[in-house]
């Protein structure tokens, strides 16, 4: 099974710059290691710095570098913070990330993660998506915190995918595939695109 | 009634009760809502007090992950919700998270007061 929604681009080019980080659940179990994911986002988030140097001479590239690693790190520590949530425990299968960075008219910054998925937490997140990609990113916000405060017996908010979207503008992909069977184990692959 | 402070590996969360303030320092990324709980209480109690005036002091809390944010709603949606206390919050324009995220706030309560410095 291969199952693609929202914007989600195949062969990501690797003739420009990118990193990869792997975290095997095989040594310590990936729910203890929270705090390897603001580690993570931290780093990346300062490692892409590099690519947009301060110039003295121009003052607003100190703001935009500020701006664009707080959205570096925010996102990537919301999609990793998700793939250790919902990764299927049951499996041994590893979380992957991922940046990207395209430079061309613009700048694209892509990350990714892949993560195994349970079959219940599938039909949950499916839904998500669907409201994401169909539905006024402003009024689902709204309507989702609303439901949030009215109910205390939930440990994911559902809103990290849709601050993304909403206070960061970015662009949302999934791709859903069945990578072993007996048992069947699905992985999702988050992609999440921003243009600086 | 004596609140609490709380304080983590990597931020603060103190209460100045004479005042109704809230001030949230460096780095916030619990796990979940339950990992939120403790300041979710401090929050109550500091509601329970009646004072008139909250302030939530957010000018040196760098990061907040949507768990955190989730729960400032949550927090704003309650005080609305009572109807008599005036709720200020306090940011920072030079925290990108901030100038990107504390708007939506003034959008589920629009007689919350926002102020940047």
């Amino acid at each position: 099974m291969t199952q693609i929604f929202g914007e989600f681009r195949e062969n990501l080019p690797t003739e420009q710059e990118f990193l990869i980080l792997g975290f095997s659940p095989t040594s310590v179990p990936l729910k203890l290691r929270w705090r390897n994911n603001g580690l993570s986002a931290d780093f990346v988030a300062d490692y892409l710095t590099t690519f947009f140097p301060v110039s003295e001479d121009e003052p607003n590239t100190k703001e935009k570098q500020a701006e664009f690693k707080g959205a570096v790190n925010y996102i990537a520590n919301e999609l990793l913070e998700n793939a250790v949530k919902f990764s299927d425990e049951t499996t041994q299968y590893p979380i992957k990330f991922g940046l990207h960075l395209f430079k061309d008219t613009r700048v694209t910054v892509v990350l990714i993660v892949t993560n195994s998925i349970s079959a219940e937490s599938l039909n949950k997140f499916q839904s998500l998506i669907q409201e994401l990609i169909n539905e006024d990113p402003a009024e689902l916000y709204i309507r989702q915190l609303e439901k949030n405060a009215c109910n205390d017996n939930y440990n994911s908010s559902g809103l990290g995918l849709i601050t993304m979207k909403h206070d960061y503008l970015a662009k949302l992909g999934w791709k859903f595939e069945t990578v072993q069977t007996e048992p069947q184990v699905v992985a999702v692959t988050t992609m999440v695109q921003l243009t600086l | 009634m004596e609140i609490q402070d709380i304080q983590g590996e990597t931020y603060k969360v103190t209460c100045e009760a004479a005042t109704g303030t809230v001030n949230f320092q460096g780095w916030l990324r619990l796990e979940g809502m339950a990992e939120y709980e403790p300041i979710v209480d401090l929050l109550n109690k500091v509601t329970a007090n009646a004072t008139p005036k909250i302030t939530l002091n957010l000018k040196e809390l760098q990061f907040l992950n949507s768990s955190g944010i989730n729960m400032l709603s949550k927090f704003v949606i309650d005080v609305r919700k009572k109807k008599t206390i005036q709720l200020v919050v306090k940011g920072s324009d030079t925290i990108p998270w901030q100038s990107r995220s504390l708007k939506n706030l003034q959008r589920l309560m629009p007689d919350l007061k926002l102020e940047f410095e």
